[in-house]
């Protein structure tokens, strides 16, 4: 694991109140509503959530990847090693993509052109970003086909992605992000898709890699496990806007977020001994393009009080390194504390 | 939905006769090539003898990855499918070789709810509609008041409004098209689900709300569940008893809570040991066992064992032949000539 102690130069990321919403028929819907939070040098981020809360439009708005239109980055910061990717050409920002940050997304068969070879696929970013061409680029490509354990490495290079298994694709898709050597790498429900043996599998190499070469890594899921076993710090997502932050023992071991409770509440565990009911959150998801008034997590919640639906609660520190946006976050972790006992 | 108290003894299995009972069952898909005669040049053996049997009331889960053929064996239970050979006897008779129109009382007492609550559900038929087919099909509304009285009944035990028969599957979320899916499936009152990855599409809050309510219907109805799914612990969770498929067999099977507890093939322990549990300090000092390569082909499989060639204490005698099922301590079977019961 790597920094437990605060690093002291500036974060490699920096997103300041970040707003994109998309346009549909039914008017505008706001997929990301003010999100502002840290990646450290070296670091694992988990940005967790279910379905809809904003956690991949994060992600592509860092990228600069959201569909436009119907989305649209409203207003916000994203200033990456000190220059904010908003303000700058899309030239500028094609050299941040790949050789800045490199991403990795949840579908690796959709991800890779069909018709052109793994080698192909590889090679190209290497031209466009470290000015490799012919034997060297060619040599470099079956080195990181190595690095991401693919036998046999020169020879796959002719392949095509259809001859490989769902993990091996997803084993290039690793390749190609950390190929030109990005200080970043975020990783989209990049395991999703694939079989626990296999995920097992992926997940260790991406974290092996990535502390190999020092980048920090951002792991977008909805599973709290994988957090669990490889984030240090976490942000937990609901209705477009971080409801928790914090290192993954604050928010898993005290979680001050009825959100957060609820989430670990919902999921049966196989490091507890066997329950006999689940005590899931109520309802479901809200409209997004409906949402409640006050604290979006309101008509779920448990504690909610009156204030609740009145106004939307901050961010607010409540230990050292855990935030939480709740007006009754102290009740949530004593009873919390109780139950759990 | 209120909770009910769940008598975990309630399936004795060894006192009553099984609901459903699967004998070596065997499906396998012929490939053929040819331009004007088509031969047979190779053969997928999606489930390659497969034995279980469900007791009613009890839920009996089957996990594996994907292409270990477990759909395919649930498909096969149903008779969706054509199974090659064995024999598939629910209450007492024996389905594989029965007709179609044959075949169509028996489904009655057996649903099956889909993984795609976006997929399984007519878009243009209205919820009503979609809960009450069966009630149609099987002739089981006696009139036109009754029938709207059953389907609002059913609307209601699974959790939604009478109110929504009106409205049509895209105005539903994923959570209610499950809820509907549901409903359908035990309009006809079955004794059988087949839950074919019923609540993996869903996210986490949801699952657990619909885990509750399989629960809720089992106890209520005395329904027995073949749950399929590759969510270890969602299955432990809900199964009094697992069976673990692996390239198209069964490779150990025990009572949840043994299985769990002491896996004994080695295919079990790397799949508990795969999946990484919400807590971070249990979670990083955790000895995990990563298991190196793909799932085999089932196209070709490897010879002896299937697990072989990922297993991490195979032998030579492992791929020189194929290790049957033995009983290695009670009600826990296992298929590898390495695995030692206690």
């Amino acid at each position: 694991m790597t920094s437990d102690s605060p690093v002291n130069s500036s974060p490699l990321l920096q997103v300041r109140d970040l707003r994109t919403s998309f346009t549909t028929p039914e008017g505008k819907i706001g997929a990301v509503n003010g999100v502002s939070f840290d990646v450290n040098h070296g670091e694992t981020l988990g940005l967790v959530g279910e379905s809809g809360c904003g956690k991949s439009v994060s992600a592509l708005s860092i990228m600069q990847l959201v569909p436009n239109p119907p989305g649209v980055i409203e207003t916000g910061e994203i200033i990456f090693e000190g220059v904010d990717l908003l303000k700058i050409s899309s030239q500028e920002m094609q050299s941040v993509r790949g050789a800045g940050i490199g991403m990795i997304f949840q579908e690796p068969m959709s991800s890779l052109n069909p018709v052109l070879t793994i080698g192909r696929q590889i090679t190209e970013p290497l031209g466009v970003h470290m000015g490799l061409s012919g034997w060297a680029a060619e040599s470099r490509a079956a080195e990181l086909l190595e690095m991401v354990g693919i036998a046999d490495s020169r020879r796959r290079l002719g392949d095509h992605p259809h001859q490989l298994s769902g993990g091996q694709r997803q084993r290039v898709m690793i390749a190609i992000a950390l190929s030109c050597e990005p200080k970043l790498l975020i990783a989209d429900e990049a395991t999703t898709a694939l079989d626990v043996t296999i995920q097992a599998q992926i997940l260790e190499l991406m974290k092996n890699l990535t502390s190999e070469s020092g980048a920090a890594l951002m792991i977008i899921t909805h599973n709290l496990g994988i957090i669990a076993r490889y984030a240090d710090r976490l942000n937990v997502m609901y209705a477009g806007k971080i409801r928790e932050s914090g290192t993954a023992e604050q928010v898993y071991l005290q979680p001050n977020h009825p959100y957060t409770v609820g989430l670990l509440n919902s999921v049966p565990r196989l490091d507890r001994p066997a329950s006999e009911r689940l005590d899931p959150i109520e309802g479901e998801i809200p409209d997004p393009a409906n949402l409640p008034a006050g604290c979006a997590f309101t008509p779920r919640c448990r504690w909610a009080t009156e204030k609740c639906s009145v106004s939307e609660p901050e961010l607010e520190q409540v230990k050292d390194r855990q935030m939480v946006a709740c007006y009754e976050s102290k009740t949530v972790s004593e009873s919390v504390e109780i139950a759990w006992k | 939905m209120t909770s009910t108290s769940t008598d975990i003894n309630q399936t004795n299995s060894s006192n009553s006769t099984p609901l459903l009972s699967v004998r070596n069952l065997k499906v396998h898909f012929p490939i053929k090539r040819g331009f004007l005669v088509q031969r047979e040049v190779a053969r997928v053996r999606a489930v390659d003898g497969v034995s279980f049997d469900i007791y009613p009331g009890e839920t009996l889960g089957l996990v594996g990855e994907s292409g270990s053929g477990k759909t395919t064996a649930a498909k096969a239970v149903i008779q969706l499918n054509n199974p090659g050979s064995g024999s598939v006897k629910f209450e007492g008779q024996e389905l594989v070789g029965l007709s179609t129109s044959a075949m169509r009382p028996i489904r009655r007492k057996m649903g099956m709810v889909f993984q795609d609550p976006y997929g399984s559900l007519n878009p243009r038929m209205r919820a009503g509609d979609i809960v009450g087919e069966p009630l149609k099909v099987h002739g089981l509304a006696e009139s036109r008041d009754g029938y709207r009285q059953q389907v609002a009944s059913l609307l209601t035990t699974v959790g939604l409004s009478p109110a929504m028969a009106e409205r049509y599957p895209n105005e539903f979320s994923g959570g209610q098209r499950q809820r509907l899916g549901i409903a359908r499936a035990i309009a006809a009152k079955p004794s059988l689900l087949i839950l074919d990855e019923s609540v993996s599409a869903l996210d986490v809050s949801i699952q657990a709300q619909i885990l509750n309510l399989l629960q809720d219907l089992q106890d209520e109805y005395n329904l027995a569940y073949l749950f399929i799914a590759h969510d270890l612990s969602v299955v432990r969770h809900i199964s009094h008893r697992v069976a673990v498929m692996y390239l198209g067999k069964i490779v150990e099977t025990a009572d949840a809570k043994d299985l769990y507890e002491r896996p004994l093939h080695p295919y079990t322990q790397a799949l508990l040991s795969a999946i990484p549990t919400p807590d971070p300090i249990h979670e990083r000092s955790r000895e995990r066992i990563i298991l190196r390569g793909d799932l085999p082909s089932p196209l070709s499989p490897p010879p002896g064992c299937g697990f072989s060639t990922r297993c991490p204490i195979a032998t030579e005698a492992c791929s020189a032949a194929v290790p049957e099922l033995k009983t290695l301590a009670e009600n826990q079977q296992a298929a590898c000539f390495l695995a030692q019961g206690r």
